[in-house]
């Protein structure tokens, strides 16, 4: 009875210190998109049995070891106690893994379930394998491309193929895995939703031969305005025209929201009316608005200030953001704006 | 030198050789008589195969049968006289013991050649970048390695099935003599034509040679086939020879529940061989055919199924790593109660556990598919069946722990293996669940996550069991023991470097390290613990290189082994002398008088010799 209160109480300390190193070391990469979380939660619940098991036999064991040892270097000391069996033993051993087994594949059915939830909205996009490339297509778009562009929290389709042998779609930070297969009845289909903007890379997973360790392509995963962004790029629908393209610019860098362009007071003052006027600057002297003033206002906001209004307001890292090109368009709109 | 070449296998390699170049020679000449052209993929593959069965010829496995075709006289097996000395190893020989001897040797010879391939590629992925090889180069030594330990395992367990079978359960010999040495010497040339892969342009493919790739690639992928063609033969065979020695050859009173252990996890072991290996053949042996004949079963744009290929091949490997563990399981509980001294924990539910992992491990072979794009149909029911596999194998774990507890334990290097087994197959067994549940497989399949959990799987199972036979039953082999300290070095040395390398690849693997990739992106950040792996496994192979030089000095110089050494209730020890003698138990009744491992019962014994009868022991039918 002694030595079973010590393995328990051992036991359970060695499964505590088990998991909290599993879950401390950092075993998973990034946690990427909305299968990587459910798959996840599946790791953390194996990790949890993983330390259990493990240390419920290693205490035993080495509990056994150490406590029951030969003591001396006496030969004959004996044999261990004679014990042959327990039919009640093996019979709880064997029924209550066995509930735990059915009950974990049950968890992870639900698991799989859940990384395979389809949306009506879902992005499609053609995914073709070959050695040792990857190529995409956007049905949607006519686009093709062999670097990946994802929106952000979208789910996308993919709808996968290969030209030769079988590869393997995997971005380790999205988890979820599928071979592509070649021929037309072997189209296969995975559904992604990257949820983190960032750089990632899939990996071709399945052995092709030669060049398989190097079929590697990027996948950029990046807000839904700089996806539609990169959509018009693509399709050449980006705005040629000077006014248009500042206006794009002014409504997808933020500054709409301190600036208004139909003579509303806002945050900052409004752009209606303002190129060619007279503004009052809060040292008290007085400026034309021509283009230059406008130039230095935007990438050195806190020089010129407006009277009436705070300094230090207007974000003041404009002149990195944009290029000569996009802050003469900004000026264009500007202008526009009479 | 006529004496040299009079040598059993050196005759058998050179006939190899000689008959490779006729047989490509008279496939050329039949194809010049229809007025074809020169091709080199089948002459080969015809020239490997002709070699073969000239190696069987030249080294005199046909003979016997050649004799009683022919209407010859032929001895019974136990009044042929063999050959002095050790010229018996080289030799078609029918003793039982030899065979085994000649198994393990292969087996060994096997596990460097294997094993080096990997010290060699573990250089290259020291760090990230290509340094000494190309792609061909790593992607062919990749696969060899899987391929030739597969071998050597099951030349590993046949060592153990062969030497140990007959002696465990009183027989004379194996059911089939003759048929025994013939599964041994057909594994030679096939072991040969295996590594003949590499000069025939190598192959890219792994070990599972999955097609449409497998029938692109280089050449070499034929040679690849047709050794594993082959080795199947073996291994159907033996396995077919042990489950009819197991059934008809065992002594009187030897019924089921009296054998010992190991014997049971032989029997499931043999069954499975026996009935799943046909699987593997035939899958490569279709794609050999689609890439000689232009038949087409796999290729999609012939109208073939790549998947098909996959059901085919895994009903075989999967139930492979059963076959591949279960006799290092039956070794675990073979020595465990010697070495505690106390009885097998639940003996019946031992056994049962090989039979029930053995029956189980027909139905799982679909967790290989996760992400091969199987319908969800399949996918969930091989979850289930997959997790089921846990239920035996904790009952194995679950009865030695019970086994070890208040054992008086004796720390003999035997037992530090067996101990050591306990511990990496644990780990191997604990990786387990997170392939099986679909949803985590799908990010770890094809990583060094799967990586670390089979060398797990394999060393837990056959490595270090296989040591700890060997550390136990040399002294019944050769009649010295092998020497303790470099055993306890080798033990010491091994096990920690073998964890340390496990450790390294799961991680990197669940990071995001692929399998089987000649190079990794350094940005992965995983070159350190790659450089670590690399060192592990120098220090793995040196700890095997000491074991082979204790086995080679222990056999001249070793501690020679009296009587009853480990105090064996087993009748190979309690009864018998060492080296064991040719005959086993002949003139002698074999009488069993009590369980096998009745260790702390007083005055018990398992078996007996009575001489008072000349007779020879009969089987029980
Ligand atoms: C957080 C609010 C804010 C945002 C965002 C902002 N501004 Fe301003 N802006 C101001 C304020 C306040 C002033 C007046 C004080 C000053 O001159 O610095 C100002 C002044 C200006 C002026 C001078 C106006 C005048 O009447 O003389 C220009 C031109 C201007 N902003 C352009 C921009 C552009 C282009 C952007 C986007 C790229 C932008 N601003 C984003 C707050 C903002
Ligand atoms: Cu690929």
């Amino acid at each position: 009875m002694k030595h079973l209160a010590i393995i328990s109480i051992l036991v359970i300390i060695f499964t505590l210190l088990a998991n909290y190193f599993l879950q401390s070391v950092g075993l998973l990469p990034v946690e990427a998109s909305e299968q990587a979380t459910v798959i996840d939660k599946l790791f953390n619940t194996h990790f949890w049995i993983i330390s259990f098991l493990f240390s419920l036999i290693s205490v035993v064991v080495v509990y056994s070891l150490i406590v029951f040892r030969r003591k001396g270097d006496d030969e004959d000391e004996g044999d261990g106690k004679y014990i042959t069996g327990n039919n009640t033993l093996e019979v709880v051993w064997t029924v209550i893994p066995l509930i735990t087994v059915i009950f974990f594949s049950f968890l992870g059915a639900k698991s799989l379930a859940a990384t395979k939830v389809i949306e009506p909205e879902a992005l499609n996009v053609n995914v073709t394998a070959g050695q040792w490339y990857w190529f995409f297509e956007y049905p949607d778009f006519e686009i093709k491309t062999d670097t990946l562009f994802l929106p952000v929290d979208r789910q996308v389709k993919l709808t996968m193929t290969s030209v030769d042998v079988i590869h393997s779609f995997w971005v380790p930070e999205f988890r979820v895995k599928q071979d592509v297969l070649p021929g037309d009845n072997f189209v296969k289909e995975l559904y992604l939703t990257p949820t983190v903007v960032g750089d990632y890379t899939v990996r071709c997973a399945e052995f092709c031969g030669g060049a398989h360790a190097y079929m590697n392509s990027p996948v950029k995963v990046m807000s839904k305005e700089k996806f539609q962004d990169w959509v018009d790029t693509e399709l050449g629908n980006q705005p040629k025209d000077p006014v248009s393209k500042g206006q794009k610019l002014v409504t997808q860098n933020g500054c709409v929201g301190c600036h208004s362009s139909d003579g509303k007071e806002g945050v900052g003052p409004t752009w209606k009316g303002l190129f060619g006027s007279t503004q009052k600057l809060s040292d008290g002297s007085t400026v034309t608005v021509d283009e230059e003033y406008l130039t230095n206002s935007i990438v050195k906001p806190n020089v010129q200030i407006v009277a009436g209004y705070p300094a230090n307001v207007m974000p003041s890292n404009y002149a990195d953001l944009f290029s000569q090109d996009e802050l003469s368009s900004i000026i264009a709109f500007i202008k526009s704006l009479q | 030198m006529k004496k040299f070449f009079s040598i059993g296998i050196i005759r058998g390699l050179i006939f190899q050789i000689l008959g490779s170049f006729a047989g490509a020679g008279i496939f050329y000449g039949i194809r010049v008589l229809m007025g074809l052209q020169w091709k080199t993929e089948p002459t080969i593959v015809v020239g490997g195969l002709v070699g073969a069965i000239f190696f069987l010829v030249g080294q005199g496995s046909l003979r016997d049968w050649w004799h009683v075709a022919i209407g010859k006289e032929m001895p019974e097996a136990h009044e042929v006289k063999p050959y002095p000395g050790l010229r018996r190893y080289f030799e078609f020989t029918l003793d039982h013991k030899v065979v085994g001897v000649q198994y393990g040797v292969l087996s060994m010879v096997l596990l460097s050649v294997g094993g080096s391939l990997a010290l060699i590629f573990r250089l290259e992925l020291a760090n990230s970048g290509l340094q000494i090889l190309d792609f061909i180069q790593f992607n062919t030594l990749v696969g060899l390695h899987g391929m030739v330990l597969i071998i050597s395992i099951l030349t590993g367990i046949a060592a153990l099935g062969n030497y140990l079978v007959p002696l465990l359960i009183g027989a004379e010999d194996m059911a089939f003599p003759r048929l025994n040495a013939f599964s041994f010497w057909i594994a030679i040339p096939a072991s040969v034509i295996l590594l003949s892969a590499m000069f025939f342009g190598g192959f890219e493919t792994g070990w599972t040679g999955y097609p449409p790739n497998s029938v692109r690639g280089p050449m070499g992928v034929q040679m690849f086939f047709l050794g594993v063609y082959i080795a199947g033969w073996s291994s159907i065979l033996g396995a077919l020879n042990l489950v009819a020695t197991i059934i008809r050859m065992r002594n009187k009173g030897m019924n089921l529940f009296r054998m010992p252990i190991l014997v049971w996890s032989v029997f499931s072991t043999s069954f499975m061989a026996m009935t799943a290996t046909q699987l593997i053949g035939l899958s490569f042996q279709l794609v050999m055919f689609e890439r000689l004949l232009g038949m087409s079963f796999f290729t999609p744009s012939n109208g073939g199924n790549p998947i098909l290929f996959q059901h085919l091949f895994w009903f075989y490997s999967h139930p492979a790593v059963y076959i591949f563990v279960l006799p290092g399981l039956g070794v675990i509980s073979e020595l465990l109660p010697v070495f505690v001294r106390k009885p097998l924990f639940g003996y019946k539910w031992v056994a049962m556990s090989s039979m029930g992992i053995a029956a189980v491990g027909f139905l799982v072979w679909g967790h290989h598919m996760f992400a091969a794009g199987i319908e969800d149909y399949l996918r969930v029911p091989f979850m289930y069946s997959s997790l089921l596999v846990a239920v035996p194998t904790g009952v194995k774990f679950f009865s030695w722990a019970a086994t070890i507890w208040q054992g008086k334990v004796r720390f003999a290097v035997p037992l530090l293996f067996t101990l050591g087994a306990i511990l990496v197959f644990l780990l191997g067994g604990l990786t387990g669940p997170p392939l099986g549940t679909v949803s985590t497989d799908l990010h770890l399949h094809d990583t060094y996550f799967i990586v670390g959990h089979f060398h797990d799987t394999m060393f837990g199972g056959f490595i270090f069991p296989i040591f700890a036979a060997i550390y136990y039953w040399y002294p019944k082999i050769t009649g010295r023991k092998l020497n303790e300290t470099l055993g306890k070095i080798h033990f010491y040395l091994m096990t920690p470097s073998f964890l340390l390398m496990t450790f390294g690849q799961m991680r990197i693997g669940l990071l995001g390290m692929r399998r089987r990739i000649a190079d990794y992106d350094p940005s992965l950040n995983f070159d350190f613990t790659q450089l670590l792996i690399t060192i592990a496994g120098y220090l793995i192979a040196i700890s095997v290189l000491i074991f082979f030089i204790n086995l080679i000095i222990s056999a001249k110089k070793g501690e020679l082994a009296t009587g009853n050494i480990w105090k064996s209730r087993s009748p190979e020890w309690a009864i018998l002398p060492s080296p064991a003698p040719a005959h086993n138990y002949e003139g002698f009744e074999f009488k069993l008088v009590g369980d096998p491992y009745d260790y702390g019962l007083k005055g018990s014994k398992y078996v007996e010799l009575t001489t008072s009868s000349n007779s020879k022991s009969e089987a029980v039918l």
